[in-house]
């Protein structure tokens, strides 16, 4: 491949996990540069996500588009990014500005690439400018050497282009572990939902595996850019490369948790063996598996795609699935040898890296199909075409919701759109990969779905309203929020939009009942969005956090913080960085952040009140049917907590009482919440709250004076 | 009449917490059990009965997707 650029670095030693420069690439003008990274800089954002929006913030403008020149994908690790003594370390977190409504999307992933991107010298990445021609990045970390190359690469899906690209680089079957590669697939040059796979090199299947930056659309800038792939190499990695300040308290932590894996895991939620598809059967027996567009929770066929299914009939079982080294919990599991059916990879065998419960239940339950395979080859296709797999399955639900209301029509789309049509959602993946038919409208996305049917086919804009399960661009995640109103607020008062990695509060508040009072939820919303923005900042995984628990948890005052692994989390900040934080600290580091990730939203026009209102289905049911099929539970509401007289009431009116319930309750909830977070009634942080936080900063303070 | 997780129950004679859960659905793993106060092991579901008025708590320990 021809280079069009090459840059030479020296390295600098890794102190306390930061290497304290970042490196940036204009693909513009193919200028490559090295940031230094000020104490200030680490101070107010720590790293991962922090990096990520502080450097994305200043290199846009309130007029910048998903398509300027001047967005950036940033991707950072974060200081504990890397260490391989304790589970969970190995994630990374993509920031840009995405094409479902311009403002900040944040994306986790696994995958080699952003600890390796550290150990070769550089906390964060930041990609801007757009190439004439496709180019692929090459990153050598042992080399000391970063090239551009006009990739000459025809192939586009990511399966087979993590394969080539990593035989391609590697110089012999030994050295592919020590790479990773980034690239997106077809369906980044037509969908706002395309996502980015990060891969690792499985070296006892002797496969490239892949991993998701799924949410948010950032596979449809990368392309838009111009990047085939990014590529890294750096060889050598082991346990103390972070430099740490005390290695024997990251060693203990992980010791720890080792042991409680081992004993525990099979008798709680079985990670090992089906990773979080644990939960498939789970959510429907407590009726929050989103069925058929999230009208119901549950659905009689659930047995044919219960966790069981898959355990015994497709996923490989006794064997490490780590996504980076030392993760005990292993979850990433995957069906190998898989038979693909339809498509361009139809007859071909191939390992599909899941499901995992987003996708079983986006990619299943929620489009009305109990097919095992089906819920395969289409994680396949999401995941090689560079799909989202939880979009993909919320915007097939709402298509078919629609064309079950007559919205369209047969005629309109070419395609029989009822719930369950494996067919129709097998060809819908491929339309939406090539940018053709119905799936190219589906593909852009529910935002966007939701105008097109208003302005074509003459669709009722509250139905579509009330229906479409998007806020603020991006589509639910796949838990049925109806009957928590601590949910709602988990999903609807958060920064980047319905994506349950801020709080996942059903079980606390809608079964166990330990959040009654609208304080009590403010303060869960509260705590779980800014502890669960931390891991975003450091480097972590979340699921190691409370995917098993350990023996001293039920003597705790509050078990669902889980506050022996929160000490966990403490000892290894503080022994690899040398601080000496406390959990409330690190609570503050996350609310430094978040409330920049909020300003930044009202910077682009998106993060107000206005803009934290949730589809009414997210709060009750829109539909006669929805109303019915869970009659007494929605009667005793009325009657017990409202005070409605249901003598004689049909149900519209006992559905128009309740209705107008709920969304008051809502309301409440969003007052008390902004309350505990110090944001004004219009969800704007305050000047007072920046101060607190040492916030205040000039650029911050100017956007919210202007919104107070 | 008893209280589940601060929620009125009719009370039933004869209902232990195995019954109790196997009513309720409540197939999550991990779950801690209380009654008044005192933590119920798992080994003693089957043979602790639930009593008019007592203060059930049946924590599920699930706090994340
Ligand atoms: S818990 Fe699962 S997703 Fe998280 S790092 Fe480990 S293998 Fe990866």
């Amino acid at each position: 491949m021809k280079i069009l650029k090459e840059y030479k670095y020296d390295f600098t030693e890794i102190i306390h996990g930061y290497n304290n420069r970042s490196l940036k690439i204009n693909l513009s003008d193919m200028k490559i540069e090295s940031k230094q990274i000020s104490e200030e800089m680490k101070q107010k954002f720590v790293g991962g996500k922090g990096f990520g929006l502080r450097y994305l913030w200043d290199a846009v403008t309130p007029e910048t588009k998903w398509n300027s020149p001047e967005n950036e994908i940033v991707i950072s690790s974060g200081p504990v990014g890397g260490i391989t003594q304790y589970p969970g370390s190995g994630k990374s977190i993509v920031v840009t500005l995405t094409p479902l409504n311009d403002t900040p999307m944040d994306s986790n992933v696994g995958g080699h690439f952003g600890p390796l991107l550290k150990f070769s010298g550089w906390d964060a990445l930041e990609l801007q400018g757009k190439a004439d021609k496709e180019v692929i990045v090459y990153i050598d970390g042992n080399e000391g050497i970063i090239k551009i190359m006009e990739s000459n690469i025809e192939t586009i899906d990511s399966h087979i282009l993590s394969e080539e690209l990593t035989e391609m680089f590697a110089k012999d079957e030994t050295d592919k572990r020590n790479y990773s590669i980034v690239s997106t697939g077809s369906a980044a040059r037509y969908s706002n939902v395309a996502m980015l796979n990060f891969t690792f090199y499985d070296v006892k299947r002797k496969k490239v595996r892949l991993k998701q930056a799924g949410r948010g659309g950032i596979g449809r800038v990368f392309n838009d850019k111009g990047i085939k792939a990014l590529v890294i190499k750096y060889e050598g990695v082991k346990s103390d490369l972070n430099n740490p300040a005390n290695i024997s308290k990251i060693n203990r932590a992980g010791i720890r948790f080792h042991k409680e894996m081992n004993r525990y895991d099979d008798e709680q939620n079985g990670m090992r063996k089906i990773g979080t598809a644990n939960i498939v059967e789970v959510m429907n027996d407590y009726d929050l598996l989103p069925t058929h567009n999230f009208k119901f929770g549950s659905h009689k066929d659930i047995a044919k795609i219960e966790s069981k299914v898959f355990i015994e009939k497709y996923i490989t079982q006794n064997i490490y699935d780590g996504c980076w080294h030392g993760c005990s919990m292993s979850c990433a599991k995957a069906a190998d040898d898989f038979k693909i059916k339809t498509g361009p990879y139809a007859g071909h065998k191939v390992i599909v890296d899941g499901p995992e419960y987003e996708n079983a239940a986006a990619l299943g339950s929620n489009i009305g199909v109990f097919c095992p395979e089906t819920i395969l080859e289409l994680n396949f296709y999401c995941d090689t075409y560079g799909i989202d797999t939880i979009s993909f399955g919320t915007m097939v639900a709402f298509a078919m919701e629609c064309y079950e209301n007559k919205v369209f029509t047969k005629e309109d789309t070419g395609l029989d759109l009822s719930f369950g049509n494996i067919d129709s959602a097998l060809e819908l993946i491929h339309q939406i990969a090539d940018g053709r038919g119905f799936g190219k409208i589906v593909g852009m996305g529910i935002k966007f779905m939701k105008k097109y049917f208003i302005e074509n086919f003459d669709a009722d804009p509250k139905f579509m309203f009330d229906i479409g399960m998007e806020q603020k661009g991006l589509e639910f995640s796949e838990y049925m929020p109806k009957e928590s109103l601590a949910q709602q607020g988990g999903y609807g008062l958060t920064n980047k939009g319905p994506q349950h990695d801020e709080a996942w509060l059903i079980f606390m508040d809608m079964v166990n009942n330990q959040i009654p009072t609208f304080e009590d939820k403010a303060e869960a919303l509260h705590y779980f969005p800014m502890f669960r923005t931390w891991f975003g900042l450091v480097g972590l995984c979340k699921l190691p956090w409370n995917d098993v628990t350990p023996h001293s948890n039920k003597y705790s005052k509050e078990p669902a913080k889980m506050p022996e692994h929160v000490q966990n989390y403490v000892d290894i900040y503080n022994g690899v960085t040398g601080k000496n934080v406390k959990i409330d600290d690190m609570i503050e580091e996350s609310e430094r952040v978040y409330n920049f990730q909020r300003i930044f939203n009202i910077r682009m026009g998106y993060g107000k009140r206005t803009n934290d209102k949730i589809p009414y289905r997210s709060m009750g049911p829109v539909t006669i049917e929805e109303y019915l099929s869970r009659e007494d539970r929605y009667d005793k509401q009325l009657k017990e907590i409202v005070g409605y007289n249901l003598t004689n009431k049909s149900t519209e009116e006992k559905m128009a009482v309740l209705r107008e319930y709920r969304e008051s309750q809502y309301e409440k909830l969003t007052d008390a919440v902004y309350k505990r977070r110090g944001w004004s009634k219009d969800g704007v942080p305050t000047i007072e709250k920046l101060k607190e936080l040492g916030m205040d900063l000039p650029e911050l303070v100017d956007i919210v004076s202007r919104h107070l | 009449m008893f209280y589940l997780n601060n929620r009125e129950e009719e009370f039933q004679e004869k209902l232990t917490v195995t019954k109790l859960i196997e009513l309720k659905k409540y197939t999550y793993k991990k779950k801690i059990v209380k009654i008044n106060d005192e933590f119920i092991n798992p080994d003693e579901y089957s043979t602790t009965f639930i009593e008019d008025g007592d203060d059930v708590k049946i924590l599920h320990l699930l706090a994340g997707g």
